[in-house]
């Protein structure tokens, strides 16, 4: 049977933020473009799709964290910027929240972009293909996991 | 007990993920396409290759589930044999059926392929019981998908003068549903469902942030203006706010989407045979989401017609992952023809 556990809608209280942006943000930076590494490592993400991320800079917000990242695609890896782009091709904003429950795929990016709980500004196109590609992921070991039911 | 067949539920699958969630929460049916512009969701990443393609046919049959192939936009001129090669791999893949909406195409994959069932596309714009009995009649087509232009009895005037089995859209956006016939992204990018496969392409959609308000354009075209606190749609003219003398409003259509829960019965009493529901673009997460619900609303009915009710868990699920504010019965129950 599937699984009952699901990721409520919240919002961390003010404070977090107020002292996330504090924090040096290279770290999640690392973090994050290390696990983008590895799933393309592990073929997950389509060749086809990661060609045209190629060169482009993408900006990542966590609003109620105050977690900002900045990161490029490069010659076959993610790596981390370490001062964000006057304008990055592609951002995405959204409180910790609505980005667990698109990781678990618990709900639909389109539904939480109508609901204005995620916010995707620059190049639309590129953004469709970050959408697409994350969506036609096969996930392989991790559905035992409760947060990655699907 | 439901004197009537059960109408199959037939769900969207933009990739292999959306397809097994499809299978796993009860579609009978899933549609699928090809990465590029034979069908009318051809999205930047989205859709299948041919080894995805192999991956979920294989997935959905041995489930014992239908695969239907939407080939479903118009051959562009010069480009017929991209379009031919589409509708010859679908047949070498062993799809259930394949879905086309350009008369060319349909001739050609009856006599080419004469064992491969054919369903008429929503976007072959057939809207009356004379196109659908011609396109039996000239190219055996053994399903026919209704535009959902149609009230209900339209529908039912449909389903009593012909023998093609009807399908009908169930849930999902809505738009000025004039399938097939709609040139309003066009107009604005030169660009449409019929001739790219993409309504309103990305390429030309631009959404800007600033304080209190997101604006959405199309090639330029300001379409609409979003306070934070408002729901947005869907980029397309069609659902843009736009200022008509003096009033600024949506003069074509509100971003709403369809939801037939409430009038299932009905739909199942006059012979619908099969409901699809409409979002390949969407995540594996909306087709979770609205396949469970309408095959929970499906299976209410096959139990117990007379005891029907819609539950308000399956609404508030559908409510959820709607495009605008609201869910509506669109044309069916308007009171004007």
């Amino acid at each position: 049977m599937r699984q009952a556990f699901s990721i409520p809608r919240f919002q961390l209280p003010a404070f977090v933020s107020a002292i996330g942006v504090r924090l040096p943000q290279w770290p999640h930076a690392v973090a994050l473009t290390a696990g983008l590494n590895a799933v393309a490592r592990m073929k997950l993400l389509p060749e086809d799709s990661l060609e045209l991320l190629e060169g482009r800079t993408f900006f990542v917000e966590v609003l109620d964290t105050g977690g900002k990242v900045s990161f490029t695609y490069r010659a076959g890896f993610f790596r981390p910027l370490f001062s964000t782009p006057d304008t990055p091709d592609l951002s995405f904003r959204a409180n910790l929240s609505a980005f667990l429950q698109l990781l678990a795929r618990q709900e639909d990016p389109d539904t939480l972009f109508f609901n204005r709980e995620l916010s995707i500004e620059g190049d639309t196109e590129l953004g469709l293909v970050v959408k697409n590609m994350l969506d036609a992921v096969e996930w392989p070991q991790l559905p035992k996991l409760p947060l990655f039911r699907h | 007990m439901l004197s009537q067949k059960l109408p199959e539920l037939v769900c969207p699958a933009g990739s292999l993920p959306a397809l097994k969630a499809a299978v796993d929460n009860g579609a009978d049916t899933v549609y699928l396409g090809y990465k590029n512009d034979t069908n009318a969701r051809n999205f930047a990443g989205l859709n299948f290759d041919d080894k995805s393609m192999r991956e979920g046919i294989a997935y959905a049959q041995s489930r014992g589930r239908h695969v239907l192939m939407a080939i479903n936009t118009f051959p562009q001129p010069g480009r017929e044999a991209d379009w031919r090669r589409a509708v010859d791999g679908a047949a070498d893949l062993g799809v259930d059926a394949v879905i086309l909406a350009d008369v060319g195409l349909l001739d050609y994959a009856s006599k080419r392929h004469p064992q491969l069932r054919l369903h008429l596309s929503v976007q072959g714009s057939a809207t009356s019981y004379e196109a659908v009995n011609f396109a039996q009649r000239e190219f055996g087509v053994q399903r026919a998908v209704l535009p959902r232009v149609l009230t209900l009895a339209q529908v039912e005037h449909v389903i009593k003068n012909t023998t093609v089995p009807i399908e009908v859209f169930g849930f999902g956006s809505l738009c000025v549903m004039n399938e097939g016939r709609c040139w309003l992204s066009s107009y604005a990018t030169g660009e449409s469902p019929n001739t790219v496969g993409a309504c309103s392409p990305a390429k030309y959609v631009k959404w800007e942030k600033s304080p209190g308000e997101m604006t959405t354009r199309l090639n330029g075209i300001l379409i609409d203006r979003f306070g934070d606190d408002e729901a947005a749609g869907y980029p397309t003219l069609c659902k843009g706010r736009f200022d008509v003398n003096g009033e600024t409003y949506y003069a074509l259509e509100e971003p709403t989407s369809l939801n037939v829960l409430e009038i299932l019965p009905e739909i199942a009493r006059i012979g619908v045979s099969a409901i699809k529901i409409e979002g390949r673009q969407r995540s594996p997460a909306y087709v979770t989401q609205v396949t469970k619900t309408l095959r929970a609303a499906l299976d209410a009915l096959a139990k117990d017609s007379e005891r029907y009710h819609v539950k308000p868990a399956w609404q508030a699920e559908l409510a959820k992952v709607s495009e605008g504010s609201q869910a509506t019965l669109g044309a069916y129950n308007r009171p004007w023809r």
